[in-house]
């Protein structure tokens, strides 16, 4: 009889623990905030609510004397929640990058079945039907604002690292494109000339790879050619170099064939009478999405890898926690036994002795989710680091640790200390005052 | 060893406490057995031994740029070169863009380059017989559930046929195992003829993606590697010649610095690790001074009081840690098996195995030195009367 009501007791507080992690999960900040709230007027106006303070006062101010064992939650929990959330930032980041490179005004073409612009080659009719298909704006002098582009990809030294080469893509754009990507703004330098061996370079690129400033010279398919610019975007555009297509195509033997074809659209609506024209034509046989969600699409795959596998390793760190912190809180309340068991047998309740206990886990678990994310912000906020892409080149993304990620990560941390007080609370709460007194 | 059930029961004088300390301990090993697997998984390449002999000579400028067939047989007449074989990319894919698979065209020569990979005496004739005739790894082919036999179509990303339809019809003719120490990842591939992919498509002629040179001798490979660039010097196509191992850790490399991420992460899971257990060793240790006290008392030397309470912190490592490991061994495969190829982990090796239980040994003894040190200057009188 004894073991059945021991074996449900332990399974209500399974139940108990997992619908807290439910409910925890789909907590927004604000409800947050109204337990927050609701749990300090109960402090303040109930008796239990008072009792329930003191103890906790009590609990608090012996924490120095146990400052060795309690740094283990502290740290343990910081741990956690810095892996996390660095992981979520490298996710958060790459996806932003490439994410903002996209928007519903203006759509890709890419020869049918290609995936992305390095596979794909459109011959100058093909690209001329496209540019003239309904639904592209023209400028003032009925032009339609398209660009032809080239993408190729070049080997050069990373910074920090001569010896190792990377391979960085050089798109060949026409000048439609300062019309078609306005987000693109020179920083330094200027705009390269139409016709010359002329490159102006990505921010993110010139950050990553060597001798990429302004006026420096390098080699690539057998000539020479210069930067004469640098150029920020604030996407993924910037991990590229940028020439003329006429001039990137004469030096890799192109001729006059194109590999994507970027127009800027009449309206979003548009979109549909453009891709409805493509398609339908027998001439030509191609791939049309708008650049929204072709970039969205390209940053799926890593997003979501980064995403599993930060919260995986979070996850068994956090069951590592969870059992540091059950284990510093056993012995805190073994320690704190015979004074709980005092203030039992002189009238308090179950409630303050196990609301306090939980209080007192929880604090230290913000202690260390704070210290965690802290760390974590101030390392790895803006952080650049680069990875293949889909051209078979670098992207170079920042990380970004925002705000609801922070959130995030002071959620798990709540969530490892009130499982890790939870039942220590619970049994410094059930222990008969006799025994507990007779103890030590 | 014959004081092993004092150490025994002194580990498991409270049961929860030492219980709870393992599964911290177990998840970390856990951890650690996984993120070793992804280590090697993303450096293997870089490392294994099979390729020691081969050179890879891709074009200087880029990689997606192509070389002539015809600089082969100038390569073949440097001497210290044995063979030299070339592949190209064909960027196939299997009915869904999703199922991405790695496939080239290889040369005739390709097979015996390669030893690793091992194809059975008919199924290799039958795949020198078969002008579609191609050859896959073992787990590629479960993928997807391939049969020698099977004619199937493979999308390319990048080649369409003369005919400007990009899918290749393909006759499955053998299937492979790579021998053991290949680089992870080599059952993984689709071979087929380069003849077949030259005649085919539509736009190259005679181009080769790369070469691979094997070497007569892997001490020469500098004075190889030197030689065969300089012969395409200053010519619109040249070359840049590196060992099979710097190819593909360059490679790895481009990816993101995998090793620096694992090793941050076990950076702070370790630290955690170190210094919740050693808590939990001062703990008991604090709780056990009596008993300390009357061990020595009885006549146990300072030493083996120390040198007890210093084999208690390692066998608790040993316990968790050998119990994480054996977890993360078995859940490696179901991981690789789960993610439908998309990230192939390789099994838990015996490397993996050592450093783990040197981790372990070293961390245990880390987290009992103190409270050993404690121990063993315990001064029994003091520790007696409770002072």
């Amino acid at each position: 009889m004894k073991a059945m009501n021991k074996f449900f007791f332990g399974l209500g507080m399974l139940v108990v623990v997992a619908a807290f992690l439910a409910l925890w999960i789909s907590l927004p900040w604000q409800g947050v905030v109204i337990i927050a709230v609701g749990l300090a007027l109960w402090m303040v106006f109930t008796r239990r609510g008072r009792q329930t303070w003191s103890v906790t006062r009590v609990g608090l101010s012996t924490l120095r004397q146990r400052i060795g064992s309690s740094s283990v939650v502290v740290i343990g929990i910081a741990g956690v929640v810095g892996v996390l959330v660095a992981m979520l930032a490298m996710s958060d980041g790459f996806s932003a990058t490439l994410q903002s490179a996209g928007n519903d005004r203006t759509a890709i073409v890419l020869r049918g079945g290609s995936q992305a612009e390095l596979n794909s080659v459109m011959d100058r009719d093909s690209a001329n039907v496209v540019m003239q298909a309904p639904g592209v704006r023209k400028d003032a002098q009925g032009r339609p604002t398209a660009s032809g582009e080239i993408v190729v990809v070049a080997n050069l030294p990373m910074k920090g690292d001569p010896n190792s080469d990377a391979n960085v893509p050089i798109r060949g754009v026409s000048d439609a494109v300062w019309g078609l990507r306005d987000q693109v703004r020179i920083t330094q330098g200027r705009k390269f000339k139409p016709g010359l061996r002329e490159l102006i370079v990505g921010e993110g690129a010139r950050k990553q790879f060597e001798g990429l400033d302004v006026g420096k010279e390098l080699r690539l398919a057998g000539q020479t050619w210069t930067v004469v610019g640098v150029f920020a975007s604030g996407d993924v555009l910037e991990s590229e170099l940028w020439g003329d297509t006429q001039s990137v195509a004469s030096a890799y033997r192109r001729g006059s064939s194109v590999q994507s074809i970027t127009v800027l659209l009449d309206s979003p609506q548009a979109f549909d009478t453009f891709k409805a024209a493509l398609v339908s034509d027998p001439r030509i046989k191609v791939d049309v999405t708008t650049t929204k969600e072709y970039f969205g699409k390209q940053s799926e795959g890593l997003t979501k890898v980064l995403r599993i596998v930060g919260i995986v390793v979070g996850a068994i760190m956090a069951v590592g926690a969870v059992f540091g912190a059950l284990n510093t809180m056993f012995a805190a309340i073994a320690a704190r036994s015979r004074e709980i068991a005092t203030l039992r047998a002189i009238g308090f309740r179950g409630i303050p002795v196990v609301v306090s206990v939980m209080l007192e886990t929880m604090l230290l678990a913000l202690i260390g989710g704070a210290i965690g994310a802290g760390i974590v912000w101030a390392i790895f906020n803006g952080y650049t680091a680069s990875t293949l892409g889909a051209n078979f080149s670098q992207v170079v993304f920042q990380f970004k640790v925002s705000p609801a990620l922070l959130w995030t990560g002071l959620k798990w941390a709540l969530a490892i200390g009130f499982i890790g007080g939870l039942f220590p609370a619970v049994r410094a709460a059930r222990v008969p005052v006799t025994t507990a007194l007779r103890e030590l | 060893m014959k004081y092993l059930h004092l150490i025994w029961a002194a580990l498991f004088r409270r049961k929860s406490r030492t219980f709870l300390t393992l599964v911290s301990i177990l998840a970390a090993f856990l951890l650690f057995g996984m993120l070793d697997a992804v280590r090697i998984a993303f450096t293997s390449g870089g490392n294994s031994v099979v390729g020691v002999d081969r050179l890879i000579v891709t074009s200087r400028y880029s990689i997606i740029q192509s070389l002539p067939a015809s600089l082969a047989t100038r390569v073949a007449a440097i001497p210290g070169v044995a063979t030299v074989g070339h592949a190209n990319w064909f960027g196939g894919i299997f009915q869904d863009p999703k199922n991405f698979v790695l496939s080239f065209a290889v040369s005739d020569n390709y097979l015996d380059m390669y030893k690793e990979i091992e194809l059975p005496a008919d199924q290799r004739k039958a795949y020198e017989q078969t002008r579609t005739g191609a050859i896959v790894g073992a787990s590629l082919a479960k993928r997807y559930g391939w049969k020698v036999g099977d004619k199937i179509p493979l999308q390319s990303t990048i080649f369409p046929r003369k005919n400007g339809d990009k899918t290749w019809p393909f006759d499955i003719v053998g299937i492979y195992t790579p021998a053991k120490g290949a680089a992870n990842g080599t059952d993984q591939q689709f071979l087929f003829h380069w003849t077949y992919f030259d005649e085919a498509n539509a736009y190259t002629k005679g181009t080769v993606g790369w070469y691979i040179v094997k070497l007569t001798n892997a001490k020469e490979a500098d004075r190889v590697a030197k030689a065969i660039d300089a012969l395409s010097a200053n010519s619109d196509h040249e070359t840049k010649s590196q060992s099979e191992q710097a190819f593909n850790a360059s490679f790895a490399k481009q990816l993101g610095n995998i090793g620096l991420i694992v090793g941050s992460i076990m950076g702070a899971v370790f630290f955690t690790l170190i210094l919740l257990t050693a808590n939990t060793m001062a703990q008991a240790v604090r709780e056990r001074t009596n008993e300390l006290a009357v061990l020595k008392t009885i006549g146990f030397s300072s030493r083996s009081v120390l040198a007890m309470v210093l084999s208690e912190g390692v066998l608790l490592l040993l316990i968790g840690g050998i119990l994480g490991l054996a977890l993360a061994a078995v859940l490696v495969p179901i991981i690789s098996a789960g993610s439908g190829g998309m990230l192939q982990l390789p099994p838990i090796g015996t490397g993996t195995w050592v450093l783990g239980i040197v981790l372990m040994i070293v961390i245990g003894a880390a987290v009992g030195a103190l409270p050993a040190m404690r121990a063993m200057r315990l001064n029994i009188v003091d520790a007696l009367a409770g002072r």
